[in-house]
């Protein structure tokens, strides 16, 4: 379409005001970004220049520090003990986890049409759960479970169980809204609906999610390994703090493998169950 | 599940009887057995038998459990119930929360920015596929690293402060939204870039005016969700890498002071903030979408 035609045309005034309004839309998300970026530079005393600059040198001193030496190997037995054990946390807090919000999330799906107030409830709960922070519930259960692995096992838990119920409830409402209908109308109880309609199809889904929040968990563990003592995280923090680099080193790269190990899984499993 | 499916797209009846399965007495199987199905249930029976292996070999140190349960049912009631501040006063309180929120939206916009340059070059439908593979796998590589051994390993280089917290928590943000943008990317229709492509458009006109405007909704969302978790991350940090804001008043009053009381009004100033900010988002995704 050639320049000359383009202006005779009737809507070409709608077409420009289009754009304008594009570039005025654009103008205010960018000063308002902008104006963002500013205070929060100058709440937090951010340094720009010295955040470029802090890139290069970490990632020189990682590649001098990092690097496991001798004695760092000689750790590993004791490192893949940890390790072992976080993979197992945190499918074992994910899984329970998951059953837990899978039944409690049930009757906040709009699509089994229970009683409205009962759903609200259950939305508020798992809001809540999913906005404490994990770092609250770990101070929490450090006072009476002191440095256990049960520390790290609840507070983990509860904000996956938030996380989790709030996306099954999606789930459940986009995949199984069909087939609850249909199961109804053939006369199927509840439970029969939830055991033979719900989840069934809803499965591959709620797995993708588990499998997604087994490898988010391994990654949080550290932190809260960090804050209670426990785990890989803490096995980290005393190589740190002992300024032994090269076995903190080994450690990340252990945690490195462990996730992107999972995720490859993870997405292979993914290809055949969705 | 195949027979429905098959119904639902109105496929030819020679085609549902291959879909449909007869048992042996000749009654149609309700439950087709496929590849999907059985994948499906040898997943659960390996995620329930690793965590029944977890349990089993866990180290519980000889733990009360019903004693430790009661006590932290207990500090709950305390933490939730009675919340009041001592060791710090309000107003330096929400100092810490502006100073975690700043952090947050730091690490986002930065995270937002590298994210969109490396999601430009790995999203499969615009990109290079060689440069794809390498970007998609060294930010895969850069995800797998926990956001809190970012920020100590930066606190090493940098110091302690808020550079070091910025910089570890945009590394993480920066891989998760390549990934995230890259994916609304691939999911615009192809059809659009061809015919730009076609008519001779340079690729940054492909970029701004075809990928950015249909793909701007699915990136805002995806940035938001990113800002929350990011001020999430900003108080662990700050709680346990010493990254200062309300994460690090959190770890006082948890681990130094030992008072569950200010732990609880901070962690209901927290909740607090993170409920605006998911209001904020949904408004502003409203507007955009």
């Amino acid at each position: 379409m050639s320049g000359d035609r383009m202006k005779k045309t009737p809507g070409s005034k709608e077409k420009a005001a289009v754009f304008v309004a594009r570039k005025r839309n654009f103008t205010i998300a960018f000063l308002g970004v902008f104006a963002v970026f500013i205070i929060s530079s100058l709440a937090t005393g951010y340094d720009v220049a010295g955040g470029f600059a802090a890139v290069p040198k970490a990632v020189h001193w990682m590649a001098s520090n990092f690097v496991p030496d001798e004695k760092a190997w000689s750790r590993l037995p004791n490192i893949l003990a940890k390790l072992i054990e976080t993979a197992f946390l945190s499918v074992a807090v994910t899984v329970c986890a998951a059953v837990c919000a899978f039944f409690f999330g049930l009757p906040g799906t709009r699509t089994l049409k229970l009683n409205p107030w009962v759903g609200r409830a259950v939305r508020i709960i798992a809001a809540f759960f999913r906005n404490v922070p994990d770092v609250v519930w770990a101070m929490l259960l450090l006072f009476s479970f002191g440095q256990n692995i049960l520390t790290g096992f609840f507070a983990l838990f509860f904000y996956t169980f938030g996380i989790l119920t709030r996306t099954f409830i999606e789930t459940v409402d986009e995949v199984s809204a069909d087939c609850i209908e249909a199961l109804h109308a053939a006369g199927a109880g509840d439970l029969q609906t939830v055991f033979q309609g719900i989840l069934p199809s809803s499965m591959p889904e709620i797995l993708s999610w588990i499998l997604y929040m087994i490898e988010t968990n391994i990654r949080n563990s550290t932190l809260i390994g960090i804050l209670t003592a426990t785990g890989i995280g803490y096995l980290f923090d005393l190589y740190y703090k002992r300024m032994d680099y090269a076995s903190a080193g080994l450690v990340v790269l252990s945690v490195v493998l462990l996730v992107i190990a999972i995720e490859l899984l993870s997405n292979q499993i993914r290809k055949v169950i969705l | 599940m195949n027979e429905l499916v098959a119904a639902e797209r109105g496929l030819a009846l020679p085609e549902l009887q291959r879909c449909m399965q007869k048992s042996r007495a000749g009654k149609i199987k309700t439950a087709a057995k496929s590849k999907n199905r059985l994948a499906v249930r040898l997943t659960v029976f390996v995620l329930l038998g690793l965590t029944l292996c977890g349990f089993a070999t866990f180290d519980y140190k000889n733990i009360d459990l019903l004693a430790a349960i009661a006590g932290t049912l207990d500090n709950a009631r305390v933490l939730f119930g009675q919340p009041r501040l001592m060791y710090t006063n309000g107003a330096e309180a929400w100092t810490a929360l502006l100073v975690s929120f700043s952090l947050g939206a730091l690490s986002t916009i930065f995270g937002a920015l590298l994210g969109l340059l490396g999601a430009l070059f790995c999203a499969g439908n615009i990109a290079n596929p060689i440069a794809a593979g390498i970007i998609k796998r060294f930010v895969s590589l850069i995800r797998a690293v926990p956001t809190i051994l970012w920020v100590l390993i930066f606190t090493v280089a940098a110091g302690l402060g808020s550079v070091a917290a910025v910089v570890g928590l945009t590394f993480h943000s920066a891989g998760y939204l390549t990934k995230a943008y890259a994916e609304s990317i691939e999911e615009m229709d192809s059809g659009v870039i061809e015919a730009l492509k076609a008519s001779g458009a340079s690729f940054w006109q492909i970029v701004f005016q075809a990928i950015l405007p249909s793909s701007i909704s699915y990136m805002v969302a995806w940035t938001f969700l990113r800002f929350e978790i990011n001020f999430i991350n900003a108080i662990a940090v700050g709680a346990a890498a010493g990254a200062g804001g309300i994460g690090f008043e959190l770890y006082m009053a948890g681990s130094h002071y030992f008072d569950l009381r200010e732990l609880g009004w901070i962690t209901y100033m927290v909740v607090a903030a993170v409920i605006a900010l998911e209001l904020l988002a949904t408004k502003i995704k409203a507007k955009v979408g």
